[in-house]
């Protein structure tokens, strides 16, 4: 089952989500994760999600994505040259013994520390999503306490 | 521009619509619209429950061809036109049901009859809103029709807040809608059809088979010119009857669950299957993996997601109907290959020989037989009235039985498979075809999800025929116990059920019952010759199955036949 990174542009509108996710919950497609903010057009929005089927199954999702009314484009970025980046804020539990090595954890990744605590550290990582599970098995050994992540998000690269 | 109140404004769009007909049922926050309603020269057909409403404004916009409209309250009124909305949205029916709501103020508070309808209405509609401003209500309504009758038609919801039918804005009458993210695609794509022609030339056992789409687009006309063309047989989903002329030698009968032998086992043979319109649903191919296993395909549909949804496709064109078959038969017409009956004879044949193997049948003996009572019907109306139908075994005998030469005259729950459905359907065909015959075929038990709209019946004197096949069972269920389940009857047994003839009498209507063979006929005659509704009560035998039957799960030519 081959990943999917589909990138919409919908109607920045109530309700527009909900059909949306509607649909993959309705049509028992899965949704692994799934971004949605304004563009520079207040009236439209991106959507970026990533799911998860074979060729047929991509396609179908695809239509049916097309298909909705508030739905204006839809690129499964897949098959194309694209960028791709998702951050994650991790709240690592920061140990006398063990700060340094967070430290260097951190540098190592070119991330930040954006929140210190006589106990934690919260540190922001963007990257792939391959690097951000190169730093959490990193992290995880040190007691991982709290972990948000925004999901992908992506672009298509224009030609050089 | 004028300044208009929220009500008002509906009206005007209505009128600009060209709206003649609305089903509906009041509540306290549509009151102002129906007062406004009132005022206009749009007649009102006040139904019994509401979901008569929605599937009346069905069976009007199937009959008609034009988008059905229905009114009703918030909350419960909402909810009750559900199983309309999603019977309509199955078998893509353009209806628009406009719903009351609370005022906007309360939206979210739990308010009396209050109810998320949008929330609950969007995977059963194709599209819905929640008007939220007098000022939006004319484009949005107008934006409803147009989603509604535009490329692969379907219900629209449009939820309309008190607050907004009452608030006042200014209204300027919109000549056409632009939605920038909706264009439906009509014209199929040359190069596709070239490609599909290239198929037909070489294809020496072709079958055509037609549904809903064949229908919704007008394309009857064009699509007997192209099986004519091809000499190839032609086969149609439930939806699709009436979409070829029935009494055409080229006609081979539905396929699928309770299709005929020869058009399931010309799936099974045919080199070629050529989908009009159709969406390949789990009835009509059985097992798929075995479904048309030496042929190449083509698709025609207007929705894209139709295609290569539940079967692999060769050539797959996008587009209306209509068209693609015009561009098919033109195409055709410049090709020198001529697809003579001495081409077509050995695959002709073997279609005959199937057609004598196991033509339909039943024995009438002493006990009415159901496919009996609607062979009578067609002969007595020589195949000229519109037939809707309840949904199970009653459903499956009247496309069996009944030959329809024309278009939009078998209305039918196909998709969803509605009980309930027949009659107010029956309702707003008669209202649309007002000088037709209209008869409603039921069973015993679906009539009485609706039998209620026997008061809307004889209030509006629409002289709708309702025919039961009365078995005192929920039939086709049954049937899968007898057949699958040992015999286990488990809650299929309608033991007691009410005299459906003083039931008709007590509705001011025509009641009436046959309990042996030989009343079948004069009871038909009584019942449709009368001027006003009428409802024919038939005691027929009461364990007759549908046959052919596909089992479920089962390839198309594995068929019980009997």
């Amino acid at each position: 089952m081959q990943k999917h990174t589909m990138s919409l542009l919908v109607d920045n509108e109530p309700g527009v989500l909900a059909r949306v996710s509607g649909l993959f919950s309705g049509r028992g497609f899965n949704i692994e994760s799934l971004c949605v903010a304004e563009t520079v057009d207040p009236s439209i929005s991106r959507i970026t999600l990533v799911t998860r089927g074979d060729d047929a199954v991509a396609e179908q999702i695809t239509k049916q994505l097309n298909k909705l009314i508030n739905v204006i484009k839809v690129t499964d970025l897949t098959a194309t040259e694209c960028v791709e980046r998702e951050m994650a804020l991790i709240k690592v539990s920061a140990k006398a013994d063990l700060k340094a090595e967070i430290l260097r954890i951190v540098d190592i990744f070119r991330c930040k520390v954006v929140d210190v605590s006589p106990t934690h550290y919260t540190i922001e990582v963007t990257g792939t999503a391959e690097k951000l599970a190169a730093i959490l098995s990193l992290l995880k050994p040190m007691g991982i306490k709290e972990i948000a992540r925004t999901g992908a998000i992506a672009l298509h690269r224009e030609k050089k | 521009m004028k300044t208009m109140t929220g009500a008002q404004i509906i009206m005007a769009v209505l009128k600009d619509e060209c709206v003649d007909i609305i089903f509906g049922f009041p509540g306290g926050v549509v009151i102002d619209v129906f007062d406004e309603l009132m005022k206009t020269d749009i007649q009102h057909i006040l139904v019994r429950h509401e979901q008569g409403a929605a599937h009346a404004a069905d069976g009007y916009a199937r009959a008609k061809g034009k988008v059905g409209v229905c009114l009703v309250t918030s909350g419960p009124g909402a909810t009750n036109t559900v199983s309309g909305l999603a019977s309509a949205y199955m078998d893509s029916i353009p209806v628009v049901v406009m719903t009351g709501q609370v005022p906007t103020a309360l939206i979210g508070n739990d308010a009396f009859q209050e109810v998320d309808i949008v929330g609950i209405t969007r995977p059963c509609t194709k599209h819905n809103y929640l008007v939220k401003r007098t000022e939006d209500l004319g484009r949005t309504l107008k934006e409803a029709f147009h989603v509604a009758r535009s490329g692969r038609p379907g219900p629209v919801l449009v939820d309309l807040p008190k607050d907004v039918t009452q608030g006042k804005a200014k209204y300027e009458p919109l000549r056409e809608c632009h939605i920038p993210s909706y264009h439906p695609t009509y014209e199929p794509n040359v190069k596709q059809l070239n490609r599909a022609i290239k198929l037909i030339k070489e294809a020496e056992k072709p079958v055509v088979f037609i549904g809903g789409g064949v229908i919704l687009s007008g394309a009857h006309k064009e699509v007997t010119r192209f099986a004519e063309k091809l000499n190839a047989p032609v086969t149609a989903s439930l939806m699709g009857l009436g979409g070829f002329p029935g009494s055409h030698p080229l006609w081979m009968g539905m396929l699928g669950m309770h299709g005929t032998y020869r058009a399931n086992m010309a799936i099974g043979a045919c080199d070629l299957l050529m989908g009009i319109g159709v969406r390949f649903d789990d009835r009509v191919t059985g097992k798929v993996s075995t479904f048309a296993p030496n042929a190449k395909i083509i698709h025609v549909d207007i929705d894209p997601t139709s295609i290569k949804k539940n079967i692999p496709v060769t050539v797959p064109i996008v587009g209306d109907c209509r068209a693609a078959l015009m561009g098919l038969n033109r195409l055709l017409n410049k090709e020198k290959v001529k697809f003579t009956k001495k081409r077509r004879k050995p695959w002709l044949d073997q279609i005959e020989k199937w057609k004598s193997t196991a033509p339909l049948r039943y024995e009438q003996k002493d006990v009415i037989k159901p496919q009996y009572v609607i062979e009578k019907l067609y002969e007595l109306t020589k195949g000229k009235a519109i037939i809707t139908t309840e949904v199970g075994q009653n459903q499956m005998w009247a496309a069996q039985y009944y030959h329809f030469d024309a278009p939009n005259r078998f209305i039918t729950s196909g998709g969803l498979g509605c009980m309930g459905f027949g009659l107010p359907a029956a309702i707003g065909a008669q209202v649309a075809c007002p000088g037709d015959l209209v008869v409603d075929v039921a069973g015993d038990g679906s009539i009485q999800m609706n039998i209620q709209e026997m008061a809307t019946a004889v209030q509006y004197k629409l002289p709708v025929k309702v025919v039961i096949l009365n078995n005192r069972y929920l039939g086709m269920v049954r049937q899968w116990q007898e057949l699958f389940y040992e015999k286990r009857y488990a809650a299929t047994d309608l033991e007691h059920g009410p005299d459906f003839a003083k039931l008709a009498e007590a509705y001011g209507a025509l009641g009436l019952k046959a309990t042996r063979p030989q009343d079948v006929v004069p009871i038909l005659e009584q019942g449709l010759n009368s001027p006003g509704p009428a409802m024919m009560d038939f005691w027929v035998a009461r364990e007759e199955c549908v046959y052919p039957m596909v089992p479920a799960g089962a390839s198309t030519t594995e068929m019980l036949l009997a």
